[in-house]
């Protein structure tokens, strides 16, 4: 398990790129698995935003990672390691989204919205350091119910700690609509948070 | 400045993207108005929270699947 990893977005105590390329590129077993535990968690979280299920995730993530296998020997480090195997990514997973959309009735992909009353919570209130798990499941679910394009930038962005020059060259988009995406995410985030807070009578 | 446009600028301000002349009336709205306080404290808050959500990671027959499939293409390649 790596939940002690620190995910700070930035590379923390890890191999600079051209010794990771080295590695792969010469068949360096930990070193590709070394990769594959640290980023598997945010791509799968990334191509969440644009395939309807954790299972089909899960392939997308599996496909990226077959295609690097097949073209690590191809990179020449235009980009940093990571942008290169998360732009693969993205176009994996739109790819598979589309294919998705074409095939499965909107209705059933979607998430509810959260506007049932929400459980009891216990004396105490959200200030503990671990997150009160309703309130995590209600930022599942207000994720859950944004465009793909929002989603996935408010994934790399808040989520996964990512900076914006790194997060536009990923998903091709430029500053400014990165911003604008960015904030209509976390503004929606933050109004369905108010509202459970507002029927809970605070913070 | 008013509530809707400090609204439209909490994410460009904090990227530090704000332009000198605007960057001024955000600070100074907020200073003055207690509803946008609080907006601001609810928008931050929801970014911290977003931030600890625990991330699942792949499963096990995944992640084996993919260790032999490194494992087969580095074995093909001549050195």
């Amino acid at each position: 398990m790596s939940e002690g990893v620190v995910r700070l977005g930035g590379v923390t105590d890890f191999p600079p790129d051209p010794v990771i390329v080295a590695g792969l590129q010469s068949g360096d077993e930990e070193v590709f698995a070394l990769l594959l535990d640290e980023w598997s968690r945010g791509m799968l979280r990334l191509a969440r935003s644009y395939v309807s299920t954790a299972a089909s995730a899960e392939e997308v993530v599996q496909d990226t990672w077959l295609a690097v296998i097949r073209a690590v020997g191809t990179f020449e480090g235009r980009s940093s390691l990571r942008t290169w195997v998360y732009r693969i990514l993205v176009n994996t997973a739109r790819r598979r989204g589309e294919r998705e959309s074409r095939t499965i009735p909107v209705s059933s992909v979607g998430g509810e919205r959260p506007d049932g009353v929400p459980p009891e919570r216990a004396e105490g209130g959200p200030e503990g350091a671990a997150l009160a798990g309703e309130v995590r499941e209600l930022i599942d679910k207000a994720v859950g119910t944004l465009p793909s394009r929002q989603r996935a930038v408010i994934t790399l962005r808040d989520m996964e700690g990512y900076g914006s020059d790194e997060v536009c060259e990923i998903l091709s988009i430029s500053p400014a609509n990165q911003r604008v995406l960015l904030h209509r995410a976390r503004a929606a985030v933050r109004d369905h948070l108010a509202a459970y807070y507002d029927g809970k009578g605070g913070p | 400045m008013n509530c809707d446009e400090f609204a439209e600028l909490v994410t460009a301000y904090l990227d530090d993207a704000l332009d000198d002349s605007s960057r001024p009336l955000f600070l100074d709205h907020m200073a003055r108005c207690s509803g946008c306080t609080g907006y601001y404290g609810q928008f931050t808050a929801a970014i911290t929270a977003l931030g600890e959500l625990p991330a699942p990671g792949l499963s096990p027959q995944t992640r084996s699947h993919l260790l032999t499939a490194f494992r087969e293409a580095s074995s093909e390649k001549p050195e």
